[in-house]
């Protein structure tokens, strides 16, 4: 499953998208985060259970600026989540 | 001293029982209790089929409200608490329902419960409830293929729809058509904020405008923001709409209107979409418990 966090507004898109099916809980992108946005949470989506990451509560309404520090800003540069994450299931809306 | 005034935000708190059902024949009883920012719902299940279920509004207590709006569901069936084999709760209390075997999140609930109100042809659930609004997109199982949730604002919510209703003077349950009595259509109020779309809407009110042209400004701007989320997600056909708001025809027939297409039509009261879904997933969770799968 592919989850949306985050918002949009007059200024843009800004989502974190993690797709469930592939994350497998290992809590890479957490520590990998310099600013607390991703946490490990019980994946309460799937009767299996397991753990999957998501974007923290606090974090979800902000994420334009708690992100900002890592956003591109010239040229091409990977987010340390993406780069932290193996299984490639996190992905921007920016 | 004035009359106590009326309060229009109030919507009735109602239950229902399916007629000549013996419970007793049945195998499997579960429940699904959803506990919204606004309204609470539970729905009794025999064997996978709807029985009973209570919507009413949510306390201040989330856990009082769990066992209140369970209790009101299961009133005069003779079942008991004990009777049920698995309760599952959902929504934005679900960690408050103290009987609750498990937990899980209403995103996939109201999937679920969409593909048992409507059919397995659902693809595109959009659920407006008393505090946000998501956009679901699920398989032909009820599985949640991709979802999106507005939980940034009250704007294009239930809740703002409440103030709206007392500061106009309409019943809730009535805003809907009385925004659709018009000829033309006015432009949108603000969109971003609950308190900035009243202010603008009671600045409208004091300009002259007829509380039905208002109205209309104010279940436009809601729905333009509602299809702003939708769009993110890709609609797909089937397309349904789940939750409270969805009871009100002005914003369900203008979501029709500006995208051009026409959600599905309920066999049974929308708002329980979650609550239904929580008591299937209870009854798969109960199979899976005793052995059957």
């Amino acid at each position: 499953m592919q989850a949306h966090y985050g918002y949009k507004n007059g200024s843009g898109d800004y989502f974190i998208i993690v797709d469930t099916d592939k994350c497998n809980g290992c809590g890479k992108c957490v520590e990998a985060c310099p600013y607390g946005v991703l946490e490990l949470v019980e994946n309460e989506f799937d009767v299996e259970g397991g753990l999957m990451t998501v974007v923290t509560e606090e974090h979800r309404k902000k994420i334009k600026y708690s992100c900002a520090p890592c956003k591109p800003v010239s040229g091409e540069r990977k987010l340390p989540c993406v780069l932290a994450c193996e299984t490639k299931a996190i992905t921007h809306s920016w | 001293m004035s009359e106590k005034s009326r309060e229009f935000w109030k919507w009735p708190e109602y239950r229902h029982t399916k007629p000549d059902v013996n419970w007793r024949e049945a195998k499997i009883i579960t429940a699904g209790v959803d506990i919204g920012s606004v309204g609470s719902k539970a729905a009794i299940m025999l064997d996978g089929e709807l029985y009973a279920y209570s919507v009413m509004r949510t306390g201040g207590v989330s856990e009082e409200t769990a066992i209140k709006v369970t209790s009101w569901a299961l009133e005069g069936t003779g079942l008991k608490t004990e009777n049920l084999h698995h309760v599952v709760g959902t929504g934005y209390g679900r960690v408050n329902v103290p009987f609750a075997n498990r937990t899980i999140t209403e995103i996939a609930c109201h999937a679920r419960g969409a593909h048992y109100i409507y059919g397995p042809t659902v693809r595109t659930v959009l659920d407006i409830g008393g505090q946000d609004c998501k956009a679901i997109r699920c398989d032909e199982v009820g599985k949640v293929a991709s979802f999106l949730m507005n939980d940034k604002c009250a704007a294009g919510t239930g809740r703002g729809l409440e103030v709206f209703a007392d500061l106009i003077g309409v019943p809730i349950e009535e805003l809907g058509k009385v925004s659709l009595n018009l000829t033309e259509e006015p432009p949108p109020v603000s969109n971003t904020c609950v308190i900035f779309a009243k202010a603008e809407s009671l600045a409208l009110l004091r300009q002259g405008w007829p509380k039905e042209k208002v109205a209309a400004a104010y279940h436009l701007a809601m729905v333009d923001r509602i299809i702003d989320l939708l769009t993110r997600v890709g609609i797909e056909k089937d397309f349904v709409i789940t939750g409270g708001v969805a009871k009100n025809i002005g914003i369900v027939s203008r979501i029709e209107r500006n995208l051009g297409i026409k959600p599905l039509e309920a066999r049974l009261d929308p708002i329980l979409a979650g609550a239904i879904g929580a008591a299937l997933f209870a009854k798969a969770l109960y199979e899976k418990q005793i052995g059957l799968r």
